[in-house]
């Protein structure tokens, strides 16, 4: 069933919150990335409020669907995501990046609760969600409930690694795998194309037999009817490469890859991105162009 | 004289005493372990033959992946499916699995505190005529730096599989050492094995527990050199030479209790490894003695050098990793004595 015109409504609230809360972290910790947190808002805001089945008081639930972040880099919007789902107090993302902090300035699963796996390093996210999905599929057969999901970036497509757990992962026909890569082609040095192409992304994927879709990263409706299209799928793992703007949410930022790994920090920077963040009024820009 | 209570091979010493290749054990501890704990999960990358997943496989297709030739995905794989309440062992060649996907392991497995297990096979020089780049040297040291790691390097196809099944109970990441070549085997069924334990199985004047005589010199080995530092000890013996050999099966953790004891016996060490000298059981053991019972300890193992091709006798005799230049180092670190 699609979305509702109120639960899109909710959703974008939600994101705004979400990037308010990833902004006022980053300012407070002083490091971090900005560009792929603010980008990826909307879809972990979509997972986390509609899609994922998780319970935040049982973070170990057996029966909950399993979200592998692989660029952990962007771990703020996870983190801000969860504590918004009732995972930790929203006011704990204050702490990020600092001693005894649960939040990691790259997530490590045993600090805090809920996290599915630990990650920084690029490349070996898809392969752990693969055997996660292999793992699952041993238990249940195709019977099985549970959703894998593993995001993405695009720059780490750079890495090896990721190929060779794309291509254990159409070998393997798990369709209970579902990857969404942030295709918001920037990496630290510069613009994926230059630093390293990727392009054509969607035959490369094609190529290993994956189900292939391209969305609006920012829109809530072509997100859901994605995720809902990748697990009708049968037979083969489904990617879905999300367009998104680096630093959504800030306009003054967008679209540049100076803001990958840093945070606001200079009074100009800081004042920006707060009324960016804080006069979103609930709605974020969707581009609602269908 | 061989230590009674852990029953060893009596055949340790004769010409004729039976031959297994280490790895073998690996594979008969994989299946016994999958047999009695449906969890266990195997996942090979293309050498399910040679490293001795095959038997597993076949018993137990449903619960094994074939990687094929990717190394970092069959580390990173096998954390999610640890993640998913599996205990994944791998195989590979020690120079691929842990050397070209050491960062996966350091990530997906040690600082995500996954139980896998990683079994490295064809360590060392005796690999033999396919030569340097397939002997894996530097495993013991790349894997022994890693926080939660269990390293474990068995002497024989039957303390392989032992290891192998109770790796399969520790819940921890672990690596167990494997090497390619037929060794002699040294241990029964009946000869007591523990992860973290070292046991003394060669004493000159029998006081295995190292409590009252002092002795020469004491040699301290681990995995398929085990054989020729017997052999070493014997011949020391014989010449009128008080000596002792620990088995040393368990890299970290070290057995330190034992290791403080031995060193305040003899008062000098020798240790053996088909490793590099630099960074691997010698290491650690002088790491841990540096610290709390300083004595000279001499260093048998290959001297900041690749491989190359050969028979494994001729390349342990090449590397000086045989008895005789094990029975020199013991004399030389004796003589370092105060």
């Amino acid at each position: 069933m699609a979305l509702t015109d109120e639960k899109v409504s909710l959703l974008e609230e939600k994101a705004a919150l979400i990037r308010r809360s990833i902004v006022e972290a980053l300012i407070e910790a002083k490091s971090g990335h900005t560009a792929g947190p603010l980008d990826m808002a909307d879809i972990f805001t979509y997972l986390f409020f509609h899609a994922l089945k998780y319970d935040p008081r049982k973070p170990d639930w057996p029966y909950r669907d399993r979200l592998v972040l692989s660029n952990g880099h962007i771990c703020p919007v996870l983190y801000a995501t969860m504590a918004h789902a009732g995972y930790f107090p929203v006011e704990e993302m204050l702490t990020l990046r600092k001693l005894g902090s649960r939040l990691q300035g790259h997530p490590h699963r045993e600090w805090l609760p809920g996290l599915e796996t630990s990650s920084g390093p690029l490349g070996s996210g898809l392969s752990q969600a693969v055997g996660m999905a292999i793992g699952d599929r041993i238990d249940n057969g195709h019977t099985s409930g549970r959703q894998i999901y593993c995001l993405m970036s695009d720059g780490e497509l750079d890495a090896g690694n990721s190929w060779e757990a794309a291509m254990l992962g159409g070998k393997e026909k798990l369709q209970n795998l579902t990857v969404i890569i942030d295709r918001n082609n920037i990496q630290i040095d510069g613009f994926t194309e230059d630093i390293m192409p990727l392009n054509p992304l969607v035959d490369k994927w094609r190529a290993w037999n994956w189900h292939v879709q391209e969305i609006d990263g920012h829109n809530f409706r072509d997100i859901d009817r994605a995720v809902s299209e990748a697990q009708a799928v049968f037979d083969k793992p489904s990617v879905i490469i999300a367009y998104t703007i680096p630093s959504k949410g800030i306009p003054e930022f967008e679209r540049k890859f100076e803001w990958h790994g840093k945070p606001p920090t200079t009074p100009e920077e800081i004042e920006i991105a707060l009324r960016a963040v804080r006069t979103l009024g609930g709605r974020i820009e969707a581009p609602h162009h269908d | 004289m061989l230590n009674p209570d852990l029953k060893l091979n009596p055949k340790i010493f004769d010409t004729d005493v039976e031959q297994q290749p280490i790895r073998a054990g690996f594979g008969e501890g994989l299946l016994q372990a999958a047999e009695s704990d449906t969890r266990v999960v195997g996942l090979c990358a293309d050498l399910t033959e040679s490293t001795h997943m095959l038997a597993f496989k076949k018993q137990f297709p449903d619960r094994f992946v074939e990687i094929g030739v990717a190394e970092q995905n069959l580390a990173a794989v096998a954390s999610g499916l640890a993640a998913m309440g599996k205990i994944p062992f791998l195989s590979s060649y020690a120079v691929f699995s842990p050397g070209r996907n050491w960062e996966q392991i350091r990530t997906t497995v040690a600082y995500n505190n996954q139980p896998v297990k990683i079994a490295g096979s064809h360590a060392g020089v005796s690999v033999g005529p396919d030569g340097g780049s397939h002997q894996a040297l530097e495993d013991l040291a790349i894997m022994r730096v890693l926080p939660r790691m269990v390293v474990i390097a068995p002497c024989d196809a039957i303390e392989a599989r032992k290891a192998t099944l109770a790796a399969a109970k520790n819940d921890q990441p672990t690596y167990i050492r494997l090497a390619r070549e037929k060794t002699p085997i040294i241990t029964t069924e009946a000869t007591p094995f523990a992860i973290g334990q070292a046991a003394v199985f060669f004493h000159s004047t029998g006081d295995f527990k190292l409590l009252t005589d002092k002795i020469d010199v004491a040699i301290v080995a681990t995995g398929s050199l085990m054989h020729e530092s017997l052999l070493a000890a014997n011949a020391l013996h014989q010449a009128g030479k008080k000596v002792a050999v620990l088995n040393l099966p368990t890299i970290k953790p070290l057995d330190e209790g034992l290791l403080l004891l031995l060193a305040r016996q003899a008062g000098a060490l020798v240790t053996v490894e088909e490793h590099q000298a630099a960074g691997g059981m010698g290491s650690a053991v002088a790491e841990y003695l540096t610290a709390h019972f300083p004595v000279p300890i001499e260093f048998v193992g290959v001297k900041d050098r690749f491989g190359q091709s050969g028979t494994p006798a001729e390349l342990i005799k090449l590397y000086n990793l045989d008895a005789a230049s094990i029975q020199a180092a013991a004399l030389r670190a004796a003589l370092r004595k105060k």
